[in-house]
C-alpha cells in the first residue's frame, strides 16, 4: 500500500469516526447541531478523499476518463441543487416527505451500484463467487424496496396517495407472490446463476414489493414504516460496500442500518405497537373494530362555545396544552402559540405536553413549536408533565385523541391499553379541540370526551385557536 | 474467505454494534432530526457511486452511475440542509421572543 493510499484510508477512518461522534452529539438539544455539522465534516472528508483517489489513479481505473468527470460533475451538481433546493425551501410541516424523499434516493443509489456492479461481472463471463452474489442480490433487493416503498409513503404524508391503508384484492396474495420470486431468485444466484434476465425479474420483483409493502399501510403509521427503510438503506449502503470493497460505505451504512432499527422499534414501542403488527397492517380495521365494541364509553358530550373556553383559560392559574397529529395537520402551531402568549400576557402558567408521538413523527411537535418561537424549557415531556396534571386548572387538547385515551390505562379490553398516555383526564377541567367526533386513528372512541370535566370546541384546530385567541384577548 | 472479507465483515459487525449504542440513549424530543441525520450519513453511497461511475466504459453503465451519482448527492445535501434547518429551532433563546412582523409565512 503506497503511502497515498494509506492517507485515503486513514481519512475513511476519519469520516467513519466523524459519523459516530456526530450521531452521538445528536443526543442532546444543546449538542446536536454541532453533531450533525461533524457528520456534514466527515462526509466532505471522505468525499474529498474519494476524489483524491481518483485523481491520482487509485481508483478502479488509473486514467480517468473526461466522460467520468463529466458525469460525476454533472450529476453532483443535479442532485446536490435538486437537494439544497427543495431542503431550504420546504416548509417544516412538510418535511417528513422530503426526509423519506431523500431516504428513498440513497436506497436507490445503493441499489444501481449492485446492478452495475453485476451487469458488469455478468459481461465478463466470470463465474460470481458466493462473497460477491450475496452482497449484490441482497443490495439490489433492499435498496429497490426502500426506493419504492419510501416514494409511496411520501406520497401518502404528501396526501397525494390516500392515507387510508388501500387494500386491493389479491393484493395480500401479490406481496406474498413477489416475495417467493425474490427469494428464489437470490437463492438461484447463490448457487452461482448468472442470468441477466432472472436478475432484472428479482429487481422487478423488488420493486413492486415495495408498494405492495407500503401501500397496505395507514397514514399515521408512516413515519415507524420510513423509520424501518431508513434502517434499510443503511443496509443496503452497508451491502454496496461490500460490493465495490469500500470500508467507509460498510460503516457508514451498518451504524445507520443498525440506529434506524432501534429508532424504528422505539417509535413503535411508544404507540403500543411490534414493528410486525404495523407493517402487517390491518390496525382501525378489524381487531380494532372488535375493542371499540367491547369498551365503548356512554355519556353525552358537552360541547363548549370559545368565549366560555377563552374565559375557563384566561382565569385559570396553570394551563397544560396538549398539541397532536391535528395541530401539525392543521399548521396550527404558530396559532398555539399566539394563544399562549396571550394567557401568558394575563399571568397563566403555560407548558406544553409533548407526547413522544404527537405530530406526524416523534420529536415533530417539538420542532413544529420551536418553529413558531415556543420557548424550549415550556415543552414538556410525557413523563415530566404527567403528574403536573392534577394541579392544572385546565388541560386543552388541540387535535389529539388517542394518547389521552384513559382507555389505555383503564380498559384492558381496549386495542391501546398499556400505551403510554398523557394523563389529561386529571386535570381539574379539560376543553379539547377537535374536528368532530370522528375517532383517531386506532379506530376507538375515546372515553375523555364524555367526561364531565370536558368541554369539546367542534373547529378545525386553527380556526379554533384563533377564536379563542380573539376571544382572550376581547376579556 | 479471503482476509478481506473477513475484516470487512469484522467492521461491519462492529459497527452494527455501536449503532444499537448510539441511538438508545437519544430522547424522543430529538427522534425526528436524528433519524434525518441517520439519512444523511447513508449518502456515504456517493462515495461509492462516484467509484462506478469512474470505471463505466459503456452507455449503460455511464447512465447508471450519472442517476446514482445524482440521487446520492441529493441525499447527501438535502438530508445535512434539512437536519440542520431543524436543529437550528433548538437552538437556546436567552430573551423572549419578538413577534415578527410579516416573517411568519412558513406556517
Amino acid at each position: 500500500m503506497s503511502a497515498l493510499e494509506t492517507l485515503i484510508q486513514l481519512a475513511y477512518l476519519v469520516a467513519a469516526a466523524c459519523f459516530v461522534l456526530g450521531l452521538h452529539r445528536m443526543n442532546s438539544p444543546a449538542t446536536a447541531r454541532n453533531g450533525n455539522l461533524l457528520s456534514a465534516a466527515g462526509m466532505a472528508v471522505a468525499v474529498g478523499a474519494t476524489v483524491v483517489l481518483i485523481v491520482t489513479g487509485h481508483g478502479p481505473v488509473t486514467s480517468v476518463s473526461p466522460v467520468a468527470w463529466v458525469i460525476i460533475g454533472a450529476g453532483v451538481l443535479v442532485g446536490g441543487g435538486t437537494g439544497l433546493y427543495s431542503a431550504r425551501t420546504v416548509k417544516m410541516t412538510a418535511m417528513p416527505q422530503l426526509v423519506s424523499i431523500f431516504n428513498a434516493v440513497g436506497g436507490g443509489a445503493a441499489a444501481l451500484i449492485a446492478i452495475d456492479d453485476f451487469i458488469r461481472l455478468v459481461g465478463q463471463g466470470a463465474s460470481i463467487p458466493l462473497e460477491t452474489s450475496i452482497p449484490t442480490v441482497l443490495d439490489v433487493i433492499i435498496g429497490s424496496i426502500t426506493f419504492t416503498g419510501s416514494i409511496i409513503a411520501a406520497g401518502k404524508l404528501q396526501g397525494l396517495i390516500p392515507g387510508q391503508p388501500i387494500i386491493l384484492p389479491g393484493s395480500r396474495l401479490l406481496t406474498l407472490a413477489l416475495a417467493v420470486v425474490a427469494v428464489f431468485g437470490s437463492f438461484y444466484f447463490f448457487a452461482g446463476g448468472a442470468s441477466l434476465p432472472v436478475f432484472f425479474l428479482v429487481l422487478a420483483a423488488a420493486l413492486v414489493f415495495g408498494v405492495t409493502m407500503v401501500l397496505p399501510i395507514g397514514g399515521a403509521d408512516m413515519p415507524v414504516v420510513i423509520s424501518l427503510l431508513n434502517s434499510f438503506t443503511g443496509t443496503a449502503v452497508a451491502m454496496a460496500g461490500f460490493v465495490i470493497d469500500n470500508p467507509v460505505l460498510i460503516i457508514a451504512g451498518a451504524l445507520v442500518g443498525a440506529s434506524g432499527a432501534i429508532l424504528t422499534k422505539l417509535m413503535a414501542d411508544a404507540m403500543n405497537r411490534s414493528v410486525l403488527n404495523i407493517m402487517i397492517g390491518g390496525f382501525g380495521t378489524g381487531d380494532a373494530a372488535a375493542g371499540a365494541a367491547a369498551g365503548g364509553p356512554s355519556g353525552s358530550v358537552r360541547e363548549i362555545g370559545a368565549d366560555d373556553a377563552a374565559i375557563q383559560l384566561a382565569y385559570a392559574q396553570h394551563v397544560i396544552i396538549v398539541p397532536g397529529y391535528g395541530l401539525a395537520v392543521a399548521q396550527a402551531q404558530h396559532a398555539v402559540r399566539e394563544l399562549a402568549e396571550q394567557l401568558e400576557s394575563r399571568g397563566v402558567d403555560v407548558s406544553y405536553a409533548i407526547h413522544p408521538v404527537a405530530g406526524r413523527m416523534p420529536g415533530h411537535m417539538n420542532v413544529l413549536l420551536a418553529e413558531a418561537n415556543v420557548p424550549y424549557p415550556q415543552l414538556k415531556e410525557m413523563d415530566d408533565i404527567n403528574p403536573e396534571f392534577e394541579r392544572a386548572d385546565v388541560a386543552l387538547v388541540v387535535g389529539a385523541n388517542d394518547v389521552t385515551n384513559p382507555a389505555a390505562r383503564t380498559n384492558p379490553a381496549s386495542p391501546i391499553y398499556g400505551m403510554p398516555i398523557l394523563d389529561v383526564d386529571r386535570a381539574k377541567s379539560i376543553i379539547v379541540i377537535k374536528r368532530s367526533m370522528r375517532p383517531g386513528y386506532a379506530g376507538i372512541d375515546n372515553e375523555l370526551y364524555v367526561n364531565p370535566k370536558t368541554g369539546m370546541l367542534f373547529a378545525d384546530a386553527k380556526d379554533g385557536l384563533a377564536a379563542l385567541t380573539a376571544a382572550v384577548k376581547a376579556l | 474467505m479471503s482476509p478481506e472479507l473477513l475484516s470487512a465483515l469484522t467492521i461491519f459487525v462492529l459497527a452494527i454494534l455501536v449503532g444499537f449504542e448510539v441511538i438508545s440513549k437519544v430522547p424522543a424530543t430529538l427522534h425526528t432530526p436524528l433519524m434525518s441525520g441517520a439519512n444523511s450519513i447513508h449518502g456515504i453511497v456517493l462515495v461509492g457511486a462516484m467509484l462506478i461511475a469512474v470505471a463505466a466504459d459503456n452507455p449503460l453503465s455511464q447512465l447508471l452511475s450519472f442517476v446514482a451519482v445524482a440521487f446520492a448527492a441529493m441525499n447527501v445535501v438535502g438530508g445535512y440542509v434539512v437536519t440542520d434547518r431543524m436543529l437550528q429551532m433548538f437552538r437556546k433563546r436567552p430573551a423572549p421572543p419578538q413577534p415578527k412582523a410579516g416573517g411568519e409565512g412558513q406556517g
